[in-house]
C-alpha cells in the first residue's frame, strides 16, 4: 500500500513538474516575443531570419525522424509542407473574415491552433497515404518513390484552380509569430527526443539498424515506418502552416524537390540520426547564405567580384568542406545532453569526467563530446 | 513497480532554474526610447493620415533622412531559376541610377543603390526586403520581375511604409488584393495582363480591319485567360465576331482537333494568348492542316526559341517595348545600354530603367522622401516620358501606357503599330 501511495505521489510530482516545465517554456517565449519584435535586442532582419530558422528547425528535426532514426530516405518533405501550407491557408482565408489586427490575442491564438491542426491533420493523412505504398520499398527505390510523390503533390496543387493554381494564394492572415514558430520547433524537438527514449523509439531504431532482425524479433516494421512517416509529415505540415501565415503568400514553386533537398542538407550536415545535429544543421543552412551577404565586393585584377552572386558558390564550397572534414555530419549520432555538458565542465574544472560513477544507462553512449 | 525516482525531478529542475532566471532577467531589460519612425512597430494603418509637422512633410510611413545620399533598394533573382530576368532588369536599373547621378541626382542628392539577391525564391523575399528597409534604410524599393516575388514583398513594404515599384510583374494581384483592396505602397510601370488582349483586339479590328477572329486559349494559365477574356470583350464591343473559342492545356502536344474546328469556323485571324512552349507547336500544326489565317498573341510568345520557326512568320504579338521604336528616347536608351554593358537591352532592361527613372521623377516632385509623401508622388505620376512609352499611374497603382504590336518577319520582331490606352482607364 505504502509503495503504491509513494508511486502515486511520484507520478503526480512528475506530471506537475512537466506542466511547470511546459508553462515555463510558453511564458519565456511569450515574454521574448514583444522584446524581440520591438527591435530593441535584435535587428528586424535578423529577427526574420530567426523566424525562418525556427521553421527550418521544425522541418529538419521532423525529417530526421524518418531519415535519421527510422533509416528510410525520403525526399517528399516539401510536398507535405505544401499540403499543410495550402490546406491551412485555404481554411483561414475562407473561414476568417475579420482582419487579424481586430482580433484579441486569445482569438488569434485559437485561429492559429485551428490552422495548425488543419495543416497537421491533412499533412499527416497525406503522409499516411503516401507512406503505405512507398514504404514497401527500400533505399534508393524509396528515395525515388518519395521524390515522385512529392512532385505529384506539388503538380496536383498547381492544377487545382480553387487554391490559385500557378498564381498561388496571397493575402493570408498574418497569424504566425515568433511565439508559435518556436513553440512548434521546441515541441518538435521534445517529441522527437521523447519518441526516441520510448519503447516505440527503440523499435524505430531497430528498423533502421536491421529490418530483417527487427521483424524476426516481432517488431511490426511496416507499421512503425508508416507511423513515423505520417507523424513526421504532420510536423512538416505544421511548418508549412507557420511559413504560409508568416510569408502571407504561397506558390507551388516554393515546394519543389529542391526545397526537400535543402531540408535533407540540413539533416545530413548536422549529422544523420541526431536531433541536436538537425537543429544545428537547420541553423547553419539558414544563417550561412544570409551571413555571406556581409562579405563585401572586392576587386581582382580590375574585375569587380560581386559577392551577391558568388556567395552561393562559397556557401556550396563550405558545405563540401564540412562534409569532407566531418563525413558523418557535424554531430553524427551524438546528442546534446546535460551529462555531456557536465562531463566537459567536469573535465575543465576537475580534469576528469564527472559521471564516471553514474549507472551505465544514465551515461548515454553517444553524448555530445 | 517503483520506476520513478527523484532523478526525474533533478533533471527537470536543471531546466527550470535557467528558465526562471531568464524570466527574472527579462522584465529588467528596458526597450530603448521610442524612435520617431514607426518602422518595426505596429503595421502602418493606411486610413490614419499623419498630420504634417515639419515643412508639410508627411509623418505617415517610413521617415527618411533629409540630407546625404538617398538610399534606394533593389531585390532581384540574381541567382537561381530566373537569374537571366534578374540580371537584365538589374542592368537597366544600374544604368538609370548612373544617369540620374551624372545629371546631378535628386535636388543635389545622389542615389545610392543597394542590390540584394533573392535566389529566385519567393520565401527569401520577405527577409531580403526587410534587410533593405531596416539595415540599408532605403526610402523606396524596386521590385521583382516574377509576380509571385513581388506579391511576397507587399506585406513587408506595406508594414514599414516604404513605396515599391515593380518593373515588370503583370499579374493583376500585384497591386490589388483578391478582395479588391489596393495595396497601399505597391506600384508598377508595366501594364497588366488584360490590357494586351484589349490592345490586340484594337489592332486587329481598327488597324487591320478584321471582323471575324477565333480564340484558342490555355485554360490552365491565368495569363491566357486574362488576355482572352479582355480580347473577346473589346473585339465584340467594337462589332467584331468571335467565330469560336477553343482551349488547350499546358503540356498538350497535339492541337489538330481544336485547330480543325477553328479552321471550319473560317476566321480571318486566330488569337492564341499562350506561352512560347506551346505556341511553336500550335503554329506548325495550324499550317499542316491548312489553317493559314495569321496568328496573334501576347508577350508570352517573346522567346528566341520560336522566332525562327517558318510557321510563326507573319504572326502578330503585343509587347512592352520594341528596340526599333522610332522614339528618340528609346534609341538613346538602346545606345547607352549597349555602350555600358556591351549587349542589346531587352524589354525587362527597359522596364527596370523606366521604374528607376519614374521613381527619381517622383522623388523630385515629392514634398519629402517620407513613405507617405513619396507614395503620393508616385501615385500622381502623369505622362511620365519613359522609354517604354508615356506612363500614367492609375488609381489601381497600375501603369497606363501604350503597347507595341510586333510582327515576326524573317525571324525578327518588326514594330508595326503602337496601341494607346483608352483615355478613361
Amino acid at each position: 500500500m505504502k509503495s503504491a501511495a509513494a508511486h502515486t505521489i511520484h507520478t503526480m510530482i512528475s506530471w506537475l513538474l512537466k506542466a511547470v516545465w511546459i508553462a515555463g517554456t510558453i511564458l519565456v517565449l511569450l515574454a521574448l516575443q514583444p522584446l524581440l519584435q520591438s527591435g530593441a535586442i535584435i535587428d528586424p532582419y535578423w529577427f526574420r531570419i530567426l523566424l525562418l530558422m525556427g521553421i527550418n528547425v521544425t522541418l529538419a528535426v521532423s525529417l530526421n525522424l524518418i531519415n535519421g532514426f527510422c533509416g528510410q530516405f525520403s525526399i517528399a518533405h516539401a510536398g507535405f509542407m505544401a499540403v499543410g501550407a495550402y490546406t491551412s491557408s485555404y481554411f483561414t482565408l475562407h473561414a476568417l473574415y475579420t482582419p487579424v489586427r481586430n482580433l484579441s490575442f486569445a482569438q488569434q491564438a485559437t485561429w492559429m491552433i485551428g490552422a495548425l491542426l488543419v495543416g497537421a491533420v491533412t499533412a499527416g493523412i497525406a503522409g499516411f497515404i503516401v507512406g503505405i505504398p512507398s514504404l514497401r520499398l527500400r533505399g534508393d527505390y524509396l528515395a525515388i518513390a518519395t521524390l515522385g510523390f512529392g512532385e505529384i503533390i506539388r503538380v496536383a496543387i498547381l492544377n487545382i484552380e480553387e487554391v490559385g493554381g500557378a498564381s498561388g494564394l496571397s493575402d493570408i492572415p498574418p497569424l504566425s509569430s515568433f511565439f508559435w514558430i518556436w513553440l512548434i520547433a521546441l515541441m518538435t524537438i521534445a517529441l522527437s527526443r521523447n519518441l526516441l527514449v520510448s519503447s516505440h523509439g527503440r523499435a524505430v531504431l531497430a528498423v533502421r539498424e536491421d529490418e530483417i532482425a527487427a521483424e524476426a524479433l516481432g517488431v511490426p516494421t511496416t507499421k512503425y515506418k508508416v507511423i513515423v512517416f505520417a507523424f513526421s509529415s504532420a510536423l512538416a505540415g505544421m511548418a508549412g502552416v507557420l511559413a504560409a501565415h508568416l510569408d502571407l503568400s504561397i506558390y507551388p514553386s516554393s515546394f519543389t524537390f529542391l526545397r526537400s533537398i535543402e531540408i535533407i542538407v540540413m539533416v545530413i550536415l548536422g549529422g544523420l540520426g541526431s536531433t541536436t545535429g538537425a537543429v544545428l544543421g537547420a541553423a547553419l543552412v539558414t544563417l550561412l547564405p544570409e551571413g555571406l551577404r556581409y562579405v563585401p565586393a572586392f576587386t581582382v585584377r580590375g574585375y569587380v567580384v560581386e559577392m551577391q552572386a558568388w556567395r552561393m558558390v562559397i556557401y556550396s564550397l563550405l558545405l563540401i568542406v564540412l562534409m569532407l572534414t566531418r563525413p558523418r555530419g557535424l554531430l553524427g549520432g551524438m546528442e546534446w545532453s546535460w551529462h555531456g555538458l557536465s562531463r566537459i565542465g567536469g573535465r575543465w574544472f576537475r580534469g576528469r569526467p564527472s559521471d564516471r560513477n553514474l549507472p551505465p544507462e544514465e551515461q548515454g553512449e553517444g553524448d555530445l563530446l | 513497480m517503483q520506476t520513478y525516482s527523484f532523478s526525474n525531478i533533478k533533471s527537470v529542475a536543471r531546466w527550470i532554474v535557467p528558465s526562471m532566471l531568464a524570466l527574472a532577467v527579462l522584465p529588467g531589460c528596458q526597450p530603448p526610447p521610442q524612435q520617431t519612425t514607426n518602422a518595426g512597430n505596429a503595421p502602418a494603418t493606411p486610413t490614419a493620415q499623419g498630420t504634417p509637422t515639419t515643412g508639410g512633410a508627411s509623418t505617415e510611413g517610413n521617415q527618411a533622412p533629409t540630407t546625404g545620399d538617398i538610399p534606394i533598394g533593389e531585390y532581384n533573382g540574381l541567382t537561381g531559376e530566373t537569374a537571366g530576368f534578374g540580371k537584365t532588369t538589374h542592368n537597366g536599373i544600374v544604368l538609370a541610377v548612373e544617369e540620374i547621378n551624372a545629371a546631378g541626382g535628386i535636388n543635389g542628392r545622389k542615389l545610392k543603390l543597394f542590390t540584394l539577391d533573392d535566389e529566385s525564391k519567393p520565401e527569401k523575399v520577405p527577409p531580403v526586403v526587410t534587410k533593405l528597409i531596416t539595415q540599408n534604410d532605403v526610402v523606396a524599393v524596386l521590385g521583382e520581375v516574377a509576380s509571385s516575388r513581388t506579391i511576397a514583398a507587399a506585406p513587408v513594404v506595406d508594414r514599414y511604409g516604404v513605396p515599391m515599384i515593380s518593373p515588370s510583374s503583370t499579374n493583376t494581384a500585384v497591386t490589388v488584393t483578391p478582395n479588391g483592396n489596393i495595396r497601399d505602397y505597391v506600384f508598377r510601370v508595366c501594364y497588366i495582363d488584360p490590357f494586351q488582349g484589349e490592345a490586340m483586339a484594337k489592332f486587329l479590328h481598327d488597324t487591320k480591319g478584321l471582323k471575324r477572329v477565333a480564340i484558342f486559349r490555355n485554360i490552365k494559365e491565368d495569363y491566357s485567360k486574362g488576355l482572352a477574356d479582355a480580347f473577346m470583350k473589346t473585339f465584340t464591343e467594337k462589332g467584331g465576331t468571335i467565330t469560336t473559342d477553343k482551349s488547350y492545356s499546358t503540356g498538350d502536344r497535339d492541337f489538330r482537333a481544336q485547330l480543325t474546328a477553328i479552321k471550319a469556323s473560317n476566321p480571318q485571324a486566330v488569337f492564341v494568348p499562350g506561352y512560347y512552349s506551346e505556341v511553336g507547336l500550335i503554329a506548325r500544326q495550324a499550317k499542316e492542316i491548312g489553317l493559314n489565317a495569321p496568328l496573334a498573341g501576347g508577350d508570352g510568345w517573346d522567346d528566341p526559341s520560336i522566332a525562327n520557326l517558318p510557321a510563326i512568320q507573319g504572326s502578330y504579338i503585343t509587347n512592352h517595348y520594341s528596340m526599333d521604336s522610332k522614339d528618340p528616347r528609346s534609341a538613346n536608351f538602346v545606345a547607352a545600354y549597349k555602350k555600358r554593358f556591351g549587349q542589346a537591352p531587352n524589354a525587362l532592361s527597359a522596364l527596370g530603367y523606366d521604374a528607376t527613372k519614374l521613381l527619381a521623377d517622383a522623388m523630385k516632385r515629392a514634398k519629402s522622401l517620407n513613405g507617405g509623401d513619396l507614395r503620393d508622388a508616385i501615385a500622381e505620376t502623369k505622362n511620365f516620358p519613359g522609354v517604354t512609352g508615356d506612363i500614367t499611374i492609375n488609381d489601381q497603382h497600375n501603369a497606363v501606357k501604350p503597347a507595341v504590336v510586333l510582327q515576326y518577319q524573317n525571324g525578327k520582331q518588326v514594330l508595326v503599330d503602337t496601341i494607346q490606352p483608352a483615355a478613361s482607364s
